[in-house]
């Protein structure tokens, strides 16, 4: 295990955070604050009906997406559940294609076949938002499966390591449970990333998991490495993070970790949220991740702060960042819808033969805007 | 990391050049096996003959000296060498890393498998039995078929899935399903039913070397039917009927097991003096209408022989483009054979008059053949 031993202010507490430079955490605020802009503007976008179907907020949350991608190397594979635009926007999908997705538009990133929940971006090894509950869980061991196959068996790349991230809702599924029995049995370098918001949808977790105060015990059953932390403070997400992604890696292991986090929006855009209380909600806000980072850059180093930020910088990161989320939607509403004559039955087969379908002649479609 | 940067302008105009002929590219470079036609296909004929099984495993282990990323998983498969031995020695040949046991644990290895795929693998997955496969649906039938068209054309999912599939003989309701009626409904996905070692070889090879998603539903009862089997490498291109038998006064329609119960009942009908033309389809998706189509044209009558049941099945699917391309050319309303519609009981009596057999075959043929 890599621990950081020198830190940015010289001290010798050994936060891994702490080595990071002061341009890689104002980046984290600027693409946690990307998250928070295009998720408000998401919700006012569907409000207007320009985004149809399931639409799940990731307000809240930021610092676990931004957190945990800044914790792997760019070509480590990432695949998530439904809840997914804001890790896409922390791998670097550009927000225009994430907005023109869920607007159903031909150059969305997926040309408007997914949908809010299925954000796909292989140039950043983005392996998909995933519909259906703990679906995510055997894939994101499968592509650790790869990694760890394509270095061991085939010699043709490096150590790798996977992202699996997972809603507490899924730790009551099956499909968790033969995944992470499989990834201990093999050896496969996938750490499954809990998000744990507290609801199961509208289920608080004491009342959809057994035994859920011990979380840890049940991935410890399984003999992988299980640890649990606050998931509101970025810089205590990548201080967790990054030593466990590393010995993941060197060790070819797999992991659990259980984030705790919060949800500031409904489970999803129909939710009425009569499961909780306006003061638990306003009890998170108070701490929220965002803030809580902007303020720690704008305190003066003496005082343990990083001194790197003043309050008119910070406004006219959020001005920035407002100006991009309103061109990706003026991009999204722009952009040309897919048309049913070359796109409804494109990409359906990789290699169409004749007979297939009693009514589809299949072929391919435009090529993918992020290809 | 360092993300890559998208270059996303208003100026945004689509890459309209459809590639028809060539394999998408989410799938990456690939190279297809060279197909001949039916009559440059090595002989059938031969005293090289092995089982259905080793045609199985001769498939599997060329495909994985040709290429490193193929590798089989599924439930004793290695050290047990197969619960049905088809993958007997594979171990030893090729090691612990590619010949892999699984736990019973189908929804996870099946979707790990297709993890496996998307980042550039070539899994093959056995079922023990394709009724297990039942708890990989979503798996196998929500992200597999459906991997390519759900990411706007990023990613497809190179994989085989293969297993017994059909009643096996007094296995009762729960372990004898025929997977075809219900699987096959999924665009995205294709579908091979072999009927016999030759074939078998021939189109497992293939499905290993095809780039999309393939269920390959092979049946117990089947595994130990001996026939030759040349030792040169050669591929079975997926869509192509084979006529097993001529004759112009019926056409019947089957793939996999019932292939046989037809046969029989040719030869039966052929004792009266009615000869009929036997197709054995192959593969079910793609369908070789064409060909079914093309026998009709001179038999006026078809009869579809089918395994699984009647309500939503491949044979009622069968019957209804028969209807669309050939309803002209019919002299009398074409006809299906299926089980009965009833869960697969185990006494013995009542399974032989379950499953479809030759006599159901021979009466739907005389109802229809005067």
């Amino acid at each position: 295990m890599t621990q950081a031993t020198t830190t940015a202010r010289g001290s010798s507490s050994a936060r891994p955070s702490d080595a990071l430079p002061n341009e890689t955490l104002l980046k984290w605020l600027h693409d946690m604050q990307l998250i928070r802009d295009f998720e408000a503007r998401t919700m006012q976008m569907y409000q207007q009906a320009k985004i149809g179907g399931f639409c799940h907020i990731y307000s809240g949350q930021e610092a676990s997406a931004v957190g945990c991608t800044a914790s792997v190397n760019h070509d480590d594979p990432i695949v998530l559940a439904y809840r997914d635009h804001g890790h896409a926007l922390a791998r670097g999908m550009h927000p225009a294609a994430c907005m023109a997705e869920m607007f159903g538009k031909l150059s969305g990133c997926a040309k408007g076949k997914g949908g809010s929940m299925h954000m796909f971006d292989k140039p950043n090894w983005l392996f998909g938002g995933h519909g259906i509950v703990s679906a995510q869980n055997p894939l994101g061991t499968g592509l650790a499966f790869a990694a760890r196959y394509q270095w061991e068996v085939l010699g043709s790349g490096p150590k790798k390591v996977a992202l699996t991230f997972l809603g507490d809702g899924a730790l009551d599924q099956g499909a968790l449970h033969e995944a992470q029995n499989l990834a201990s049995l093999f050896g496969i370098p996938v750490i499954y990333v809990l998000e744990n918001n507290g609801y199961s949808m509208g289920t608080a977790l004491h009342r959809h998991t057994a035994n859920c105060e011990n979380l840890l015990d049940r991935a410890r059953a399984y003999g992988m490495k299980a640890i649990g932390f606050d998931g509101l403070d970025i810089r205590n997400v990548y201080d967790h993070m990054k030593p466990l992604v590393d010995e993941c890696r060197d060790l070819q292991r797999p992991a659990f970790v259980d984030m705790k986090t919060y949800r500031y929006q409904g489970h999803s855009m129909s939710d009425p949220q009569k499961y909780r209380t306006k003061e638990e909600v306003e009890s998170f806000k108070e701490r929220d991740s965002i803030a809580n980072l902007a303020a720690y850059l704008m305190k003066p180093t003496e005082e343990g702060g990083r001194g790197c930020l003043t309050e008119d910088e910070w406004k006219a990161m959020q001005k920035e960042i407002r100006q991009t989320v309103l061109d990706a939607v003026e991009y999204a509403s722009n952009a040309p819808d897919p048309d049913p004559a070359t796109e409804l039955a494109t990409d359906t087969y990789a290699y169409p033969i004749k007979n297939l379908s009693p009514s589809e002649h299949y072929s391919h479609g435009a090529k993918n805007p992020l290809l | 990391m360092t993300p890559k940067e998208h270059t996303m302008t208003t100026a945004y105009t689509p890459d309209l050049s459809i590639i028809t002929d060539e394999i998408h590219p989410a799938v990456g470079p690939w190279e297809l096996p060279v197909f001949l036609e039916e009559h440059e296909l090595p002989s059938r004929a031969g005293d090289r003959v092995i089982q259905f099984r080793e045609a199985l495993r001769e498939a599997m282990s060329e495909e994985m000296r040709r290429d490193q990323r193929v590798f089989l998983l599924g439930e004793e498969v290695a050290q047990y060498n197969g619960a049905y031995k088809v993958s007997q020695g594979m171990l030893d040949e090729f090691g612990e890393k590619r010949i892999i046991d699984t736990p019973i644990s189908e929804n996870g290895f099946a979707g790990m498998a297709i993890g496996a795929a998307m980042m550039g693998l070539r899994p093959i997955v056995e079922f023990m039995s394709w009724s297990f496969s039942l708890v990989a649906a979503d798996p196998i039938l929500n992200n597999a078929p459906k991997m390519l068209y759900m990411s706007g054309g990023q990613w497809g999912c190179p994989i085989v899935f293969r297993g017994n599939d059909g009643a096996g003989g007094q296995l009762g309701s729960t372990h004898s399903w025929c997977v075809e009626g219900l699987f096959s409904n999924v665009p995205g996905m294709k579908m091979v039913i072999p009927s016999n070692p030759y074939d078998a070889k021939g189109l497992l090879k293939t499905a290993i070397r095809d780039p999309d998603p393939v269920f390959f539903l092979e049946s117990e009862r089947m595994l130990g039917d001996r026939a030759h089997v040349p030792e040169e490498e050669y591929y079975i291109p997926f869509g192509r009927a084979r006529l097993m038998r001529e004759g112009d006064a019926c056409t019947l329609v089957s793939w996999g097991r019932p292939v046989h119960f037809c046969m029989e009942a040719a030869e039966a009908l052929a004792a009266d003096g009615v000869e009929c033309d036997v197709l054995d389809m192959r593969t079910i998706r793609p369908l070789d209408i064409d060909s079914i189509v093309a026998s009709i044209q001179k038999t006026g009558r078809v009869v579809v022989v089918d395994q699984s049941w009647p309500f939503g099945s491949v044979a009622s699917e069968t019957v209804t483009q028969i209807c669309e391309h050939a309803f002209d050319w019919l002299d009398a309303p074409p006809m299906r054979v299926n089980t009965r519609d009833v869960p697969t009981p185990y006494a013995k009596g009542l399974e032989a008059v379950y499953l479809p057999n030759a006599g159901r075959i021979v009466e739907a043929v005389m109802e229809i053949a005067r």
